[in-house]
């Protein structure tokens, strides 16, 4: 006897709207359907019909949190198209604002896992120390979060003599909260009782799977954009790839602990090489990019960041296609979520293994169409397309 | 205004408990209200407290563009919530469409699809500003103004 339970669009475990519908028997979870398609909007389309530098204002708000990747892959994807690469200064200017958010993300993304876990303290902990971040990418880009600092052909401003000694400040700072907080996770046993052997995700099937970033480096794999494919002068700036061996929820708390290690290391070595010079290039507002086609990467705190663009040689994009690391990363969820022989999931560890992808979905509305056993085209208007996602009648085979 | 009604309106000045529901924003919104919840802004210390259910909701908290998959959900879960109830459109998207305006799967406005009691401007809000718009709304119920 089996029950279909659903869990969203609005659900206390999230704030995003997700659906899943869960199969279970009894306790045990047998399938899962996800759907995130309730905040589709439509940036693609909309990015094809704005000129480049109003372009980058929707793109970054793609995503609020990972907004810096994705403002900087956007430029990246722009000056290669112009043929232009951005000033030696500007791009530890980027590498500098890219940690801080990375840093950002990791602190908001464990203080809100340990709430879904139902350790409210260490919430509590983890976003106060987050506020420091905060202002430190206030007091450097003029915004908390959407930072805007990225342009094309460098960075919007300079850094201040004075908010590079408040920098340092911030950064002894939250290394010496994090050993704590490591200390606090590696003691804890709710949290190891919770998170260890749970949502296992073996080497194989997170390659199988396609799974990028911290989510993939938890399943021992080492895979790093900034290292494979060096994209804003990181191959001048030294860092560890941070993997862990058991493949579970608590290698995946690991990884990102030991990532704000690597962040804060990151940017004290950009402080210290940062060469003079210009911090951004003088490219006029509105301008036409030569025909052809470019595609830049950039590993996003969640994991890989691909945006695709198409010039046809006018002052906007004929094509741009965002790729999202959540997106990615949503395949092996539902795998990870499956019981199968001895790996069994229960309800209660749904929070903990959902949460452990560190799902953004802002970035991951899609639709997506797939009728493989009938190998029949369809057709559809706009207005079937509504009726079909608000009657959620996807015929079952 | 008798003496008991009065009351009532004070005691549930003191306790607007909210809702957040995202009905398509980015999530720089959300990450600013939930930075209201935490050690540095305390929005507790106003009675406030985030809720996960409709049904125990005074307040819903609307962070960006509303769009068509998501228009039915809001109203149903606006419809879910007890009298009385008010609405906070939080955020430029929420307020006016903001930076996705035109886009061809959004609503203009969230006003256009259940009514809206105060609007915090910003993209993304600040923590600031969403204090100042609970406080505000919060003495408007207790004077009964809304």
């Amino acid at each position: 006897m089996s029950f279909e339970i659903p869990i969203g669009p609005q659900h206390p475990i999230h704030v995003e709207p997700l659906m899943l519908r869960l199969t279970v028997e009894g306790e045990l979870i047998v399938d899962v359907d996800v759907d995130v398609s309730y905040i589709h909007k439509g940036i693609e389309k909309a990015l094809e019909t704005r000129p480049y530098i109003q372009g980058l204002y929707l793109v970054e708000r793609i995503c609020g949190i990972c907004n810096a990747a994705h403002s900087l892959c956007y430029c990246l994807n722009i000056e290669q198209l112009l043929g232009k690469e951005a000033p030696p200064r500007a791009k530890y200017l980027r590498i500098i604002v890219e940690e801080l958010s990375r840093i950002h993300s990791h602190l908001l993304w464990l203080g809100h896992y340990f709430h879904t876990l139902g350790f409210e303290t260490l919430f509590m902990y983890f976003w106060r120390d987050r506020e420091r971040v905060m202002d430190m990418l206030e007091l450097i880009t003029g915004n908390r979060v959407i930072t805007s600092y990225n342009t094309i052909g460098g960075v919007r401003r300079d850094l201040a003599p004075e908010a590079e000694q408040n920098l340092r400040r911030a950064l002894d700072y939250i290394e010496e909260r994090m050993r704590y907080y490591e200390k606090v996770i590696d003691s804890e046993p709710t949290i190891l009782a919770r998170t260890q052997g749970v949502g296992i995700l073996k080497p194989e099937d997170a390659v199988k799977m396609g799974a990028v970033g911290p989510h993939l480096r938890a399943s021992r794999i080492k895979h790093d954009i900034r290292l494979d494919d060096p994209y804003s002068g990181h191959d001048e700036v030294p860092f560890n790839v941070v993997t862990w061996d058991t493949c579970d929820c608590y290698a995946r708390i690991k990884v990102r602990v030991r990532e704000v290690y690597e962040c804060v290391n990151m940017i004290r070595y950009a402080l210290d090489h940062i060469p003079s010079g210009d911090y951004r290039l003088k490219i006029p507002s509105f301008f036409k990019t030569p025909p052809g086609e470019s595609l830049a990467r950039v590993e996003a705190p969640r994991g890989e960041l691909v945006h695709y663009s198409i010039s046809d040689g006018g002052e906007k994009p004929y094509r741009y296609r965002v790729r999202t690391p959540t997106l990615a990363n949503l395949l092996s969820v539902t795998e990870m979520l499956r019981s199968r022989g001895d790996y069994e999931v229960y309800i209660a560890d749904v929070p903990a293994i959902l949460g452990g992808i560190d799902p953004c979905i802002c970035c991951s509305a899609r639709i997506v169409i797939t009728d493989e056993a009938r190998r029949r085209r369809m057709t559809m208007t706009l207005d079937d397309i509504i009726r079909l996602s608000r009657e959620r009648r996807v015929e079952k085979r | 205004m008798g003496i008991a009604e009065k009351l009532v309106r004070k005691c549930r000045a003191r306790s607007p408990w909210i809702l957040l529901f995202d009905t398509g924003a980015c999530n720089a919104c959300d990450l600013e209200i939930a930075a209201c919840l935490t050690p540095r802004y305390d929005v507790e210390r106003f009675g406030v407290l985030a809720r996960g259910s409709p049904r125990h909701a005074d307040i819903l908290v609307v962070t960006g563009p509303v769009t068509r998959q998501a228009r039915d959900r809001l109203i149903r879960i606006y419809e879910q919530m007890p009298e009385p109830k008010y609405v906070v459109a939080a955020g430029t998207c929420a307020t006016s469409g903001g930076v996705y305006w035109g886009c061809y799967n959004t609503y203009p406005s969230l006003d256009s699809i259940i009514p809206v009691h105060a609007y915090v401007s910003g993209c993304p809000v600040k923590p600031e500003a969403i204090l100042k718009a609970i406080s505000i709304l919060v003495e408007k119920i207790e004077r009964g103004e809304v």
